[in-house]
């Protein structure tokens, strides 16, 4: 499993973002925030049509020990959500970045992209968060 | 800021891959590989914990008994040597300065169990109630303690012992036992539900002890972290001081009436005020939670009945044994009837409970 996907731009708070067409991005925790979990027992995410604001909390996801927020990355309208992580959140553990997506979001302002980590810059933050 | 505590088994940690956090100033293990896999061990196998951080006050004297007796809410009296019970130290006004182990190593001889977080806490309020002979001494720095839990405790540790281990019962310990060469006090009592042994040994000697219990274990002995140690206990409904004990938390409250003989023959700190509470019943009780709708309730989260806050969650997962979402909560009286409905306030929004027996985990009969 590879620890970042070298395409995908990343958060400070550990989240990726796959840009899609038509101005959506797929959105997902990374592989270092799930290992900083451990066993993902719970998600919780934002409905279909919700709006959600980059830098924001827009969900929480839980271990069996503590609840951690999601922030959103981008600003925009939620248009998919998965549902299979409502009853297999630990498939965030074991995939992060494929079948552990969360979210599919329509950006309401493209240039926030410009403001996120590539994968190599989101390698060495996450080595001095270690 | 100060560095964090660590105990002598530190170095080994890293070794183990184990995972820190900060509990209560001290650099702790929260998983050593993976709580739910460390909570199916001590369950089904055994786990080995580093309780290190722990606190040990020993106290000698003539008149020890009579002080234990004074600053404790059960019968010390009732103990024989190589003999122990669970207590409370209680606040004149019945609040909970902190729950322990008194074992009786010999007359006028006993030693205080008392959690890491309080140390300073407890020692200071024991030394303000001394009086008579009595001599107090904080031996947390010089002491290590190893917990092994699980049904394979027992068939473990004998591997290490000529003493025979089935002949010391729960809650009953035999001292200077020799372990692979470690000598230690090994008593059948522990914080997870299981069947097991808490070993107190010399600081110096935990890492070989911790090794050679590992070894001996051949697998079958997982070493686990506060995680685990916290889930585990949690579903044996035992409490954790600063959750469902704190200074302004009682033991009857709490459920733990057992433990607080307030008719015993020495009066002790809190006396009145417990006696009442158990003579016309506490203003709030302890009771157990399981989530109807959606969501795992969590320490602090309010709970109400109707538009009414009556209480708040003291400690609450999603149980790794029953894989169920559950709760310890304090709420007023009222409200703790078996299956009365609630709403825990997760994050902003009510989510249906009700209220449901515990302990939620009871081990099997052998």
């Amino acid at each position: 499993m590879s620890q970042v996907q070298s395409a995908f731009k990343y958060s400070k708070e550990h989240e990726w973002v796959e840009v899609l067409d038509e101005g959506r991005v797929r959105i997902g925790i990374t592989h270092f925030a799930q290992e900083q979990l451990g066993d993902i027992v719970f998600v919780e995410l934002p409905e279909e049509g919700a709006v959600v604001k980059a830098d924001e909390s827009m969900g929480t996801v839980e271990s069996v020990k503590a609840v951690s927020d999601i922030y959103a990355p981008v600003s925009g309208e939620v248009v998919e959500v998965n549902r299979e992580l409502e009853e297999g959140p630990e498939t965030i553990n074991s995939d992060a970045y494929g079948a552990g997506w969360m979210v599919i979001v329509k950006l309401s302002n493209p240039e926030e992209l410009d403001a996120l980590m590539t994968a190599e810059q989101y390698e060495a933050f996450s080595k001095e968060e270690e | 800021m100060s560095a964090l505590k660590r105990t002598p088994l530190y170095p080994l940690y890293e070794k183990h891959g184990a995972k820190t956090i900060d509990f209560g100033g001290w650099e702790l293990p929260v998983q050593f590989s993976n709580i739910q896999k460390e909570h199916e061990a001590v369950r089904t196998k055994a786990g080995l914990f580093d309780v290190s951080h722990m606190g040990e006050v020993e106290v000698k004297g003539e008149d020890a008994l009579a002080f234990v007796q004074k600053i404790t809410t059960n019968d010390a009296s009732k103990l024989a040597v190589d003999q122990a019970q669970y207590s409370i130290m209680c606040y004149p006004d019945g609040g909970t300065v902190d729950d322990l182990l008194v074992y009786k190593l010999a007359d006028n001889h006993y030693l205080l169990v008392i959690n890491a977080a309080n140390i300073e806490k407890d020692y200071e309020w024991m030394r303000q109630h001394v009086q008579g002979k009595v001599t107090l001494r904080n031996i947390s720095d010089e002491t290590a303690q190893l917990a092994l839990q699980g049904p394979l405790s027992e068939e473990v540790l004998q591997k290490l012992t000529d003493t025979n281990l089935s002949a010391i019962r729960f809650f009953h310990f035999k001292q200077d036992v020799n372990l692979a060469g470690v000598s230690g006090l090994v008593s059948r009592t522990g914080y997870t539900g299981e069947d097991g042994f808490e070993i107190y040994v010399k600081a110096q000697e935990a890492p070989i002890l911790w090794k050679k219990i590992l070894e001996a274990g051949a697998g079958d002995v997982l070493p686990c972290g506060l995680g685990a140690r916290d889930t585990l206990r949690f579903e044996a409904r035992l409490p954790l001081y600063g959750q469902e004990l704190s200074q302004d938390i009682s033991p009857i409250e709490a459920g733990l009436g057992f433990a607080v003989k307030v008719d015993k023959p020495m009066p002790f700190i809190g006396q009145e005020a417990l006696k009442k509470q158990k003579e016309e019943g506490a203003p709030r009780r302890l009771v157990g939670i399981e989530m109807i709708e959606r969501g795992i309730p969590r320490t602090h989260y309010p709970v109400y009945a109707g538009e009414e806050r009556v209480g708040e969650v003291t400690t609450g997962t999603q149980s790794p044994t029953l894989k169920k979402n559950v709760g310890l909560a304090l709420v007023k009286r009222q409200y703790s009837e078996l299956g009365t409905e609630l709403d825990v306030e997760i994050r902003g929004k009510r989510v249906k409970a009700k209220v449901v027996p515990t302990p939620f985990y009871k081990r099997p009969k052998a």
